[in-house]
């Protein structure tokens, strides 16, 4: 009649159990982790997770580059925060991952390893202090446009999750542009550094969503699952439509010669986005696949002897407890 | 030795006055490690004045594909809410 909290997964397929499932699924009851779901259902939440922790934890790395060079005492302060709360969303992620079954050590390990991927966004560098403002403003921006939905997703833990995250990320956004702002309203120089961080973020950040509803593989099972809600394309063109008119509010250019508004679709249209590109990254070429990783490899290497020791210390104190007792 | 840190379970009361909530789970080696993770991660923005810490192994629940058997019999005894019962007319304080 009861069970653990923390291993509870039914084995096994049954046809009538997936029926149940689906027809849950379409009352819109959330599933939760020790109700039973098809495997495939539990792959890809474990998948789209965890991937999801690994780019909150490996999108900490291009931002805390100028935590020690930001330009103020506020700022760093500030920049300090969503650092931190980068760090945050990656450990609320984890665990909403681990209810599935999956060991924190073993999603870390497919990390270090290479065997799961993160965002692509985050092999590229930042360059200049506008790089923050723009992944604030244009990288957190576009992840806002993912989230949102994932709120209401059909798996209860990682639409909670997402819950926090979204509050959170908002703040990201808004201080992002804010340092845009005042670059893009400051001399000639600062502004001249916006429009640069602008040319180099725009399309990274246009191909976040992912690949062409046409070429991508999980968009349809997903959907039916409930945990996709829009596809991809549709919410790129969100994404566009929201963030044109704040580059024009700037006062900086989109580099992209043929985008224009579209009175018979309501949408922006965009010129051709370099898919090449986006998949040679995936692949490991951007230009800080390595070094990204081997920054974790070496934090997860150096920290062993930190976790270890609190572990014995841990043991030793409840031995003694129970020799105590 | 790399033995994973025990999962926690994160209970955080909002304000005096309301019970304390379910927010989450984070690996910490022991409590006292538990708490200060806790308040890091789950009290960065004033969501908190108090925090529980279980480690989720002792947690016991009851099992999903009983749920049917355990919580359903109260569906069907419609006379144990107020609404059931039609006040007539006229009749205050109810």
């Amino acid at each position: 009649m009861y069970t653990s909290i923390s291993d509870g997964i039914v084995e096994g397929q049954s046809d009538e159990r997936e029926a149940s499932f689906n027809e849950r699924l379409d009352r819109s009851v959330k599933v939760e982790p020790n109700d039973w779901m098809p495997e495939a259902y539990r792959k890809t939440l474990v998948r789209q997770i965890s991937q999801h922790a690994h780019s909150e934890i490996v999108g900490m790395l291009p931002e805390g580059n100028w935590i020690t060079r930001a330009p103020s005492l506020l700022r760093k302060l500030i920049l300090l925060a969503k650092v931190q709360d980068e760090a945050g969303h990656g450990l609320y992620l984890y665990s909403a991952a681990e209810t599935l079954g999956t060991p924190r050590d073993a999603m870390v390990e497919a990390l270090l390893t290479g065997k799961a991927k993160y965002s692509s966004i985050f092999n590229y560098p930042t360059l200049t202090w506008a790089d923050v403002g723009a992944i604030g403003w244009l990288v957190d921006g576009a992840a806002i446009i993912n989230q949102i939905p994932l709120t209401r997703c059909s798996y209860g833990p990682y639409a909670r999750a997402m819950v926090r995250i979204c509050k959170e990320e908002s703040f990201h956004q808004r201080q992002g542009f804010d340092v845009m702002w005042k670059l893009a309203h400051g001399t000639p120089e600062q502004h001249a550094m916006a429009q640069d961080a602008l040319n180099r973020w725009w399309w990274p950040s246009v191909m976040m969503f992912g690949p062409p509803d046409s070429a991508s593989p999980h968009n349809e099972q997903s959907m039916r699952w409930k945990i996709k809600l829009f596809t991809n394309d549709e919410l790129r063109a969100k994404f566009i439509d929201q963030t044109v008119p704040q580059a024009e509010q700037l006062g900086l250019r989109i580099p992209d010669p043929d985008l224009r508004w579209n009175e018979a679709t309501q949408h922006y249209d965009i010129g051709a986005i370099e898919w090449d590109e986006f998949y040679r990254v995936i692949k490991g070429d951007g230009p800080c696949n390595r070094e990204r990783l081997q920054t974790r490899v070496d934090a997860w290497n150096d920290g062993a002897w930190v976790r270890d020791a609190a572990m014995a210390y841990a043991d030793k104190h409840a031995a003694r407890e129970t020799s105590a007792a | 030795m790399n033995k994973e840190w025990p999962l926690w379970e994160i209970f955080v009361r909002s304000e005096n006055g309301l019970a304390h909530k379910h927010v989450g789970s984070l690996h910490a080696a022991d409590a006292e490690m538990a708490v200060q993770n806790a308040r890091d991660l789950y009290t960065r923005r004033n969501e908190g004045v108090s925090i529980w810490v279980v480690k989720s192994s002792d947690v016991v629940a009851t099992d999903p594909s009983q749920a049917e058997a355990l919580f359903e019999p109260s569906e069907d005894k419609a006379y144990r809410h107020a609404t059931f019962y039609k006040v007539p007319e006229g009749v205050k304080h109810l």
